[in-house]
């Protein structure tokens, strides 16, 4: 569904040269929920606004159902960070999400439908008339996930969505949007800097190196498809799993080359320790 | 007596309080006054029917305002398509600055004689000075509040394909809004000065002309008259924009409280 | 990036003259009415050897600069008085409202009688506008102090001039420099405007003699130094703005950005 194929971003602006981005290489298939995690300052946002069609990429290509990107393209949607910068304050939590649907051609009746269904998906039927500035902050970002689903999109794109709600609200939206991922069969591609997060979301996660970025390593997360923030997150594999990231992000701030891959990684059978080997260095970036 | 109730008859009386005691004193202080350039404040409300009812008002209130409605409107919509497009466009910014940093600060009365060659002096005269004076502000304020629109707001309408006339209507301008009207405000107070002044300079009706018309003639009391008229005005306009500001950017200010209450 | 933005102004400078040049010379529109630049600049250059513009230029400038002095001087002290006597906020609020947007041009008669063309005229035009400029921000100013910095005031007993002068005068400081700064502009419109209407000496009065005797690039010239006096004044005022309140977080943030 979503193809990314040797991706880079150099930023050249008043005699410097930033290599933000040197070569990505990843796909997320139809229905996958896959977390992009890596060191702050990664240039996760470069990758994600790349694929977004909102930075022309200096190397490489990404393509999305088969078709490259050239500009943001109609069967994608994105959740920024910033809900408060991402929703229109002088537009009330309805006209929010109807204003993409506009610009779609979409008829009167199927925009309001839309909408509706959207809003209650998230749990918000009740705040349609208020503005984004009433509403907490966990509220006005489940208005930004109503939005992007009224949308109707393919892939979703999600750029840290949760890291500036308080952690209850927090564990609240990663349930929302495993569960709204579940029910419509969406592919999501989900940036973060939380660990606990990208594990306990994605059915695969990504780690990437610091900056210029590359793919450190894919991670295959085989938890059970139903999670809970009770049960998971104390389960021993969800520890090993994120033990396992956290350790490839240290290293990778530390700028050491990458560890063996995932695959070695063979469930319940592997103490922390054994992870950090430092001989094991045969796969560089690619 | 609730404390709510008790509440707003306070405001009430601090409202009124202050103002009622000046008008007295000017009454009581000019009420003996032989002082025939400062009339009793008696005479002066007693002249004031007289004087503006009828054909004044026909002839003199309501072209002034009509040439200030047409001045101020070109003024607001060219100020805000042109404030718009160099806003849009750095570098059409930064060619245009200097030229733009110059031509506000000529102060606006000057433009009458100049545009005075051009238009003679009927009509379109004054509403040429009017639009010349009140347009800079306009434009100023919205190419700062075009400029400065948020960059995740900008990134989101492309993501979700708001473009072209829609970006510039759900977003651009709207974003920029609290910047344009601040401009709007300078403008207006601007407008009027031009009004008053144009028609003071060179006219044969209008407010400006018939004031001074009446302290050439030494009609002092309709001269005050005319003071408090054009008082009356400044204050009845700056009301009606209260009022169409809180309508369009009811959302701004509500932001801002909202914002201001939670860091 | 500034030294290509500096170029790119210049350029926009250099079309802009370059324009009023070419404008008039083309025929489209009348040189009677609109001088190519050429001729203004002539114009320009005769005014500043003419003994009689400085007389103008230092009219113009002693009206607006104590004008401007006396409004500033009045507005800071009114806007204290008010904010810390008890209730006068709230007694003086709705008479402010008023008064404010009162046009000083409707004065102009009265300033005619009672001053005739002299300076005093010009004052109380330039006085009157410039005034609410300062006091709304002294106002504004004073709101915005922060209620925890005066509690701790008078928790450690200090008088009210003490409160004054070390919590209410720091806050208001960027607020009344704002004003200040609006108000050399206000002012400067409003000895201009004087001059040219009632006629009291200055550059306003010149430019009003020079259309009478159909001295057309003369007028445009005298109108491209008030321009001029205009611009120095925002960014003179500006640069104190800034020089004075460096440290003070309004102005760094603005400067960031």
């Amino acid at each position: 569904m979503l193809d990314v194929r040797g991706l880079g971003k150099v930023y050249e602006g008043s005699g410097r040269r930033v290599e933000a981005v040197r070569d990505l290489t990843f796909t997320v298939d139809a229905g996958e929920l896959v977390c992009l995690v890596g060191p702050s300052g990664c240039g996760k946002t470069t990758l994600l606004k790349c694929v977004g069609g909102l930075l022309t990429p200096t190397a490489g290509e990404v393509l999305v159902g088969g078709r490259r990107v050239t500009g943001p393209p109609p069967d994608m949607a994105v959740v920024f960070q910033e809900y408060g910068r991402s929703l229109f304050p002088w537009m009330r939590v309805r006209e929010n999400v109807e204003l993409p649907l506009r610009q779609k051609k979409l008829g009167g009746a199927r925009r309001r439908g839309l909408v509706a269904d959207a809003l209650e998906s998230v749990g918000l039927t009740d705040a349609t008339g208020a503005y984004p500035w009433q509403l907490s902050g966990g509220m006005q970002q489940r208005v930004a996930i109503a939005r992007a689903l009224a949308y109707e999109p393919e892939v979703l794109l999600m750029d840290e969505p949760f890291a500036a709600v308080d952690a209850q609200t927090r564990a609240e939206l990663e349930d929302l949007v495993r569960g709204l991922w579940r029910q419509r069969g969406i592919t999501v591609l989900f940036v973060t800097h939380d660990i606990d997060e990208a594990v306990y979301l994605g059915e695969r996660v990504l780690i990437l190196s610091a900056s210029p970025t590359v793919v450190r390593e894919q991670l295959r997360i085989d938890l059970p498809a139903d999670r809970d923030q009770l049960h998971t997150r104390v389960a021993p594999r969800f520890a090993e799993l994120r033990t396992h990231v956290y350790e490839q992000i240290q290293a990778a701030k530390r700028g050491t080359p990458a560890d063996r891959p995932a695959e070695d990684l063979k469930p319940a059978d592997r103490p922390a320790e054994d992870l950090q080997d430092p001989d094991v260095s045969e796969h560089p970036e690619p | 007596m609730s404390a709510r109730v008790r509440n707003l008859l306070l405001r009430l009386l601090f409202a009124v309080a202050l103002p009622a005691v000046l008008v007295v004193a000017w009454w009581f202080a000019s009420d003996d006054s032989t002082d025939v350039y400062r009339p009793p404040l008696r005479t002066i409300l007693g002249t004031f029917p007289d004087v503006w009812t009828g054909e004044r008002l026909r002839e003199d209130v309501v072209p002034s305002l009509l040439r200030l409605t047409a001045g101020y409107a070109c003024a607001a919509v060219a100020g805000v398509a042109l404030g718009t497009v160099i806003g849009s466009y750095r570098r059409v910014r930064a060619v245009c600055e200097p030229v733009l940093e110059f031509l506000r600060a000529v102060p606006p009365p000057v433009l009458v004689p100049v545009i005075m060659l051009f238009a003679g002096i009927g009509d379109t005269m004054k509403i040429a000075v009017i639009a010349s004076g009140c347009v800079w502000p306009v434009l100023l304020n919205t190419v700062e509040g075009v400029r400065a629109v948020d960059s995740v707001m900008s990134e989101t309408a492309r993501s979700y394909g708001v473009t072209g006339i829609a970006r510039l209507r759900h977003l651009v301008l709207r974003a920029a809004s609290p910047q344009i009207f601040a401009g709007l405000r300078q403008a207006l107070s601007i407008g009027i000065i031009l009004m008053v002044i144009s028609e003071m300079f060179a006219a044969s009706n209008g407010l400006g002309f018939t004031v001074v018309q009446f302290q050439r003639g030494f009609a002092i009391p309709e001269m005050w008259t005319g003071i408090l008229l054009l008082g009356l005005l400044g204050f009845a306009l700056s009301v009606v924009f209260r009022l169409a500001e809180r309508r369009a950017l009811g959302w701004y200010h509500g932001l801002r409280d909202a914002s201001r209450r939670s860091s | 990036m500034r030294g290509a933005d500096a170029l790119l102004g210049a350029a926009g400078l250099a079309a802009f003259l370059a324009l009023g040049e070419a404008v008039p010379r083309l025929g489209l529109v009348d040189e009677d009415y609109f001088p190519p630049t050429g001729r203004i600049a002539g114009a320009l250059a005769g005014e500043l050897g003419d003994g009689a513009f400085w007389t103008a230029l230092g009219d113009t400038l002693t009206g607006w600069a104590i004008g401007l002095a006396v409004a500033v001087a009045a507005g800071v002290l009114a806007g204290v008085l008010i904010s810390v006597t008890p209730y006068l906020r709230e007694a003086t609020a709705s008479t402010i409202e008023f008064l404010r947007p009162i046009p000083s041009v409707a004065l102009i008669p009265l300033a005619v009688l009672l001053y005739g063309t002299g300076l005093r005229s010009v004052l109380l035009l330039v006085v009157y506008a410039s005034f609410w400029q300062v006091l709304v921000q002294v106002l504004h100013g004073v709101q915005d102090v922060d209620p925890v910095a005066e509690e701790t005031a008078r928790a450690y007993g200090l008088g009210t001039w003490a409160r004054v002068r070390h919590v209410l005068w720091p806050t208001a400081l960027p607020y009344v420099m704002t004003g200040v700064r609006l108000a050399a502009a206000v002012a400067l419109i409003l000895a201009v405007t004087a001059e040219l209407v009632i006629g009291a000496p200055g550059l306003g009065a010149r430019i009003a003699v020079a259309q009478t005797s159909q001295a057309v690039p003369e007028m445009y010239a005298l109108v491209v130094v008030t321009g001029l006096l205009g611009l120095l004044i925002n960014v003179g005022a500006r640069t104190v703005e800034r020089r004075a309140l460096a440290w003070h977080q309004s102005v760094r943030g603005e400067v960031a950005v």
